[in-house]
Formats: C-alpha cells, sequence, structure tokens
C-alpha cells in the first residue's frame, strides 16, 4: 500500500507571528520555519505504517517555494521514502492545494492521504476535506488513532466533548490530530541517507491546475493586545466588579 | 552572520539536537543537576539520534563517517540547555570511544562498542589521577605482566561518569618513565580488585558524576591491553583534538545562552527610569560579549574546516581552547552582572554557566597547558 503525506513549511510555532507594517500578511523574512507540527504526526503515523509493514511506501508532497525543499527532506529524514516537490511562489488557497494534490493521487495512486488537520499559518482546516471531496474518498478527520484491518480503516476522531469510531473503507483520507502520536527526532544517520532519497521536481502546470486566488485578503492585523488586570482590596469589592461591571454573576 | 559551511545536512542536525535539547533536556536539566544525575533513558535517546556516532563505523552502530563541523553543533546545542553537567554526563563516553575502536581486541570491541554507542552502557577514559592531570607523562598507576594477565595496581579520579561506567579505558605504566612506557587497558567494573567512590560537593557539572577508581592487585587479561605496550598513550593523542574542540563548541554554546539570557533581561528590566538596555554601560557589556562570541564562532569553524581537511590543527585548536574558555569567563560575568540579583538564584542557566567556566578553564587540558602546548606546536 502506498501513503501519500502533503506536508507544509510554515512559520515555526515558536516563533511570535509579527504582522507586516502594510497589514498585508505576516512578515516571513528572517523568521524561523518549519514543518507544520500536524503534518509531523501525519509523517510520523505514515512511517509507522512503514516499519510495521502496512505500507510499502511513504511519499511525501510539499507544494511551496524552492525552500519547501528542506521540508520535504525532513520528512525523508523521519523516514518517507521519497518526496515530490511543487515548486510555486504563491501563497495558494486550499482548493488549489487540494487539486493538485488530487492530480497527485491519480497519477501515484495511493490508498492513503494522511494530511494535517490544519496548518497553523492560515489555519483554513480545508485542505483534507476538499480533497477527499474531489477524489470522492471518504474521510476520517482530527484522528486520534488509527487503525488499518486489510481495506478498512478504523479511525477515532476528536469531535466535541469526546471521541467518535467510524470505519472507512480505503482509498481514503485521514487529517491528523495532536494527540495521534509523538513524532520522532530525524537522526543523523537518517538525515544522511536523506541525502540520497529521490525528490521529483513539479510546478502546478504541469498538473494543470488553475491556481488563481478565489479569496482577497483585505487586512491583517493583530490581536488586541490584553489590558493589564486591577487588583481588588476585598471579597466585597471582588463580588461588586463581578455583577456591576462585569455582569458575569 | 552567514556561515560559508553550512550544508543542508549540518542545518538539519542542528535542527535535530536544537529540537531534542529543547523539548526534552532544557526543561528538566535543572532537576537533574540537582538530583545529581540524568535518566539513562537520555543516553539511550542521544545514541539513537547518532549523537556518539561520529568517526565510528557502522557496524559498531556508529555513523560510517566523521565531521568536525556536526561534532561541533552537537556540543554547542547541547551546551545551550546551561547546565554543563547533562552534557558531561551522555558525553563522557566520547574520549573513550575511538580507542575502543582502533586498539580493543576484536573480541572486546565487537562486544562491547555497540552497546556504548548506542548508549546502552557507558565508558570513560581514565588518565587522570590524584598526582595529577596536566603531566601525562609522569602517571604512576603500573601494569605489570603476570603469565596471561596484567596486574594493575594505583588510582585515577575525576573520571567522568566513572560510578556509572561499565567499561574503562585506564592508562597505566608498564614500560620506562615518560609517555612511551604508558600502555592502555580495557577494564570492567567487575574486574577483581576494580573499585570506585564518587566525587562529591563538585563546584559544577553536577548532572554528571566523577569518580575515583582505585585498582589494587587489578587483574585483567592480556588480551585487554590495548595497541601496542608502551605506545598506549602516544596512540591517542589525536582522540584530544576531537575532544577540545567539543569543549570550544561547549564553551560557544554557554556563552550563546548567557548572552541571550542577559540580553532578554536588560530589555525587560527597568532602571532609572528606562530599560536597562538603553544604558550605555550595559550595552558596551553588550557589544563586548557579542564580539567574543562572534570571535569564538568564526575561530571554532575555520579549525572543524581544517579537521575537515584533514588536519590536525594541534596548536589551533590548544588556542581555541584557551582563548574559548577565556572568552566565555567574561561573558559569564558581564551576563551575571547584567542580570544582577535575579541571575544569582539558583535554576537559572547564567548561575550555573558562572560556576562551570572553571571546569572549561581545567578539564580536557587546562589554560596553562594548552598555551604551553600552542607555543610548542608553533615551535619555540
Ligand atoms: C569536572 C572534571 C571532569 C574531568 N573528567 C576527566 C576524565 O573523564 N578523565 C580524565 O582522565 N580526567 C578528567 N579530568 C581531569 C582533568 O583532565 C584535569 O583536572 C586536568 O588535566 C588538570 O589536571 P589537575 O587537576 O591534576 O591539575 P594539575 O596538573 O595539578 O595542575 C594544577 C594547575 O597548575 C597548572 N599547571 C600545571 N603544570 C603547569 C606548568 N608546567 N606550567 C604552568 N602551569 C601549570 C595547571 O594548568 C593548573 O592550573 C576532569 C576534571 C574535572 C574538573
Amino acid at each position: 500500500m502506498k501513503v501519500l503525506v502533503p506536508v507544509k513549511r510554515v512559520l515555526d510555532y515558536n516563533v511570535k507571528a509579527r504582522v507586516k507594517s502594510d497589514q498585508s500578511g505576516i512578515d516571513l523574512a528572517n523568521v524561523k520555519m518549519s514543518m507544520n507540527p500536524f503534518d509531523e504526526i501525519s509523517v510520523e503515523q505514515a512511517v509507522k505504517m512503514k516499519e510495521s509493514g502496512a505500507a510499502s511506501e511513504a511519499i511525501v508532497v510539499s507544494i511551496g517555494p524552492a525552500k519547501a525543499q528542506e521540508t520535504i527532506r525532513t520528512g525523508l529524514a523521519m523516514g518517507m521514502d521519497r518526496g515530490i516537490h511543487v515548486t510555486t511562489d504563491e501563497d495558494l488557497e486550499p482548493l488549489a492545494v487540494a487539486k493538485i494534490l488530487k492530480a497527485i493521487c491519480d497519477e501515484e495512486g495511493p490508498e492513503l492521504v494522511i494530511l494535517g488537520k490544519q496548518a497553523i499559518d492560515n489555519d483554513y482546516g480545508s485542505t483534507g476535506g476538499m480533497l477527499a471531496a474531489l477524489m470522492d474518498w471518504p474521510i476520517g478527520s482530527a484522528a486520534n488513532s488509527m487503525e488499518q484491518a486489510g481495506s478498512e480503516l478504523t479511525v477515532v476522531k476528536e469531535v466535541d466533548g469526546g471521541l467518535q469510531t467510524v470505519k472507512l473503507q480505503m482509498p481514503a483520507i485521514v487529517t491528523t490530530d495532536l494527540r495521534l502520536n509523538e513524532p520522532r527526532y530525524a537522526s543523523l544517520p537518517n538525515i544522511m541517507k536523506a541525502k540520497k532519497k529521490p525528490i521529483d521536481a513539479k510546478t502546478p502546470a504541469d498538473y494543470g491546475v488553475d491556481t488563481a486566488p478565489r479569496l482577497k485578503t483585505l487586512k491583517v492585523t493583530e490581536p488586541e493586545a490584553r489590558k493589564a488586570g486591577i487588583k481588588v482590596e476585598d471579597a466585597a469589592q471582588l463580588v461588586d466588579k463581578l455583577k456591576n461591571e462585569a455582569g458575569v454573576i | 552572520m552567514k556561515n560559508p559551511f553550512e550544508t543542508d545536512e549540518r542545518k538539519a542536525f542542528r535542527e535535530t539536537v536544537r529540537s531534542f535539547v529543547e523539548a526534552e533536556i532544557t526543561p528538566y536539566a535543572h532537576e537533574w543537576d540537582e538530583a545529581g544525575q540524568v535518566p539513562w533513558k537520555l543516553h539511550e535517546q542521544l545514541g539513537e539520534l547518532g549523537f556518539f556516532g561520529f568517526g565510528i563505523d557502522e557496524e559498531y552502530g556508529g555513523l560510517g563517517f566523521d565531521c568536525p563541523f556536526m561534532r561541533a553543533i552537537a556540543a554547542e546545542e547541547m551546551a545551550k540547555c546551561g547546565f554543563g553537567g547533562v552534557g558531561a554526563a551522555v558525553g563522557g563516553r566520547g574520549i573513550s570511544l575511538d580507542p575502543i575502536q582502533r586498539l580493543a581486541a576484536p573480541e572486546i570491541r565487537d562486544r562491547v562498542l555497540k552497546d556504548i554507542v548506542l548508549g546502552k552502557k557507558g565508558s570513560s577514559l581514565g588518565i587522570t589521577e590524584p598526582g595529577g592531570g596536566s603531566d601525562v607523562a609522569s602517571l604512576k598507576t603500573t601494569a605489570k605482566r603476570d603469565g596471561n594477565h596484567f596486574v594493575i595496581n594505583g588510582s585515577k579520579t575525576f573520571i567522568t561518569g566513572g560510578m556509572e561506567s561499565d567499561y574503562f579505558v585506564i592508562g597505566a605504566r608498564t614500560g620506562g618513565p615518560g609517555l612511551t612506557g604508558i600502555s592502555l587497558f580495557f577494564v570492567e567494573k567487575d574486574a577483581p580488585g576494580f573499585s570506585r567512590t564518587p566525587l562529591s560537593k563538585k563546584m559544577g557539572w553536577w548532572a554528571s558524576n566523577q569518580a575515583t577508581l582505585y585498582f589494587d592487585n587489578c587483574r585483567v587479561p592480556a588480551t585487554n591491553l590495548m595497541g601496542q605496550e608502551d605506545y598506549g598513550f602516544i596512540a591517542i593523542m589525536n582522540n584530544f583534538n576531537n575532544e577540545r574542540l567539543a569543549l570550544i563548541a561547549g564553551c560557544l554554546g554557554m556563552m550563546k545562552a548567557a548572552y541571550e539570557d542577559a540580553v532578554d533581561w536588560a530589555k525587560q528590566r527597568e532602571t532609572f527610569g528606562k530599560p536597562l538596555i538603553k544604558h550605555q554601560v550595559i550595552r558596551h557589556k553588550i557589544a563586548d560579549m557579542s564580539a567574543k562570541i562572534d570571535a569564538v564562532e568564526s575561530y571554532m569553524l575555520m579549525i572543524c574546516w581544517n579537521m575537515e581537511q584533514g588536519d590536525i590543527p594541534v596548536a589551533e585548536l590548544s588556542k581555541g581552547k584557551f582563548f574559548a574558555s577565556k572568552a566565555l569567563e567574561f561573558v559569564a560575568s558581564e551576563a551575571m552582572q547584567i542580570m544582577g540579583g535575579a541571575g544569582y538564584l539558583r535554576g537559572n542557566r547564567i548561575e550555573c554557566i558562572y560556576r562551570e567556566v572553571k571546569v572549561m578553564a581545567i578539564g580536557g587540558g587546562s589554560e596553562e597547558i594548552m598555551r604551553d602546548l600552542a607555543v610548542r606546536q608553533m615551535g619555540f
């Protein structure tokens, strides 16, 4: 079974995002970029499936600028077999990404695509769902755990207030949540091996996908700064403030 | 500044070590330091990441290649946790690996090396004696042949990891006075006549242990002689170059950590109506610290490059080592000064870094000995 894992290069989760002065977006110049944390979980899942023999080949795909190749290498160093890099300098919307991924699925014929449930930059959370719709495949989203038996996949999903178990017939799509697994660190021997693993270089045009944006970003702003709290003198004042100012009791 | 020697693999390796240190070490380093020990699991995790595999063949769990840049990256990123004892606890084995690979009898090497490289077992190199460390040529521990055995008598001290190691590489005199005359022996922890006690209450490196080893008619099979009799120490002199590189890189990591904490503090702390960082005196301290850090880093990279070319720049490694520990002494002191009372509290990186300046200035070749060696290497 072939497993395909799309990964996105995003602003590192430890870096505090700064809005550009013209409010057109986030300033990405000279800041640390890494693999989207949910995608690390997807990669870990695919590598685990390879190790257990469930998967025969694990392919890592990234659609992004030239530097996204580093993100693919990270996936290869974690244990993926080969990469596909679709180079574009545009910040693609989920629909364009999903269409490119569909074209890759048509070409590669994976039985399983594992994506992060969202990318931490734009937080759209829609690529997995769109790809499922385009492929007409079932989807288990926000996976907390997954198990495969033959061509059937049992996915435990994180839903509001609990867990929901679904069974999917493969080929299928799974999107990963934070608790699915703990991604491994790329070891030095594997980093060196990754150097020799092939990465196919492609462009959106190779797949005949129209990537023109459907959305227009009007402006990006910082969240409002939190105001400092106050200290109350005594319990009576606290009750008074909660009642009359905050209106919560 | 951009690093002209950067490659994708080095960058990726730094990324691995950095994220590992940030997630798996830094949050616990102080706790381990106070406890005087790191969990053994850490040895195994680092072993799996390839931390101990430089210059070791793949069949023994090694990387099958060596890279001075990556050795330096590993030591630098490790040191950034701020508690040098953690790096010492796991890295103590480092100086014994190459001797075991090159000089141990095949039976011994095949049996033990992989476990050490993968972090399953510990090993230590024991050269320093209660009678002295700098003057290796005068070491007093003796080994006398007795049929199919050697009988070792004497003691070693300051042996890093010695309380937990299963295996030891020990320098002992088999011949006449001087450096030739010293042989190396592989000694296991349960060898008859071997015992050990911990050195307690040290100035730093608390998370690691240093042991005094006693050899009281300690018998080892003659096959435990490593390499040629009388020429063992001479055969591992090169080994100390990698250790010195790692110590330079360790100083660099400690300096960067101290600098980072001091600058963060200087930005937040207000005195006399403005942030500390706006006071000229503090700004000058930051400039001086930063310049020294850059200088050590640039020098270290050049040394790495020369080593990668196959040279052994002994003079530069010696100069680099004392230059780095001197720079660290300055940076740690200034960083502590900027942080004021806050830096003086236990649990802060800077408090520990400040205390651990001295082990960097003494261990692995003291500043005085490094200067002397450098000038001799320069031909004077
Ligand atoms: C925490 C720690 C861990 C260690 N781990 C190990 C280990 O794992 N294995 C191991 O074998 N050793 C280890 N050592 C020992 C270390 O290598 C020695 O401490 C070092 O070589 C110095 O030796 P010494 O302490 O005996 O000092 P000495 O050799 O007695 O020197 C004392 C002082 O005199 C100076 N000095 C000596 N000779 C001269 C001279 N000719 N001219 C001018 N000045 C001179 C020295 O620089 C030093 O400042 C460790 C030490 C420490 C502190």
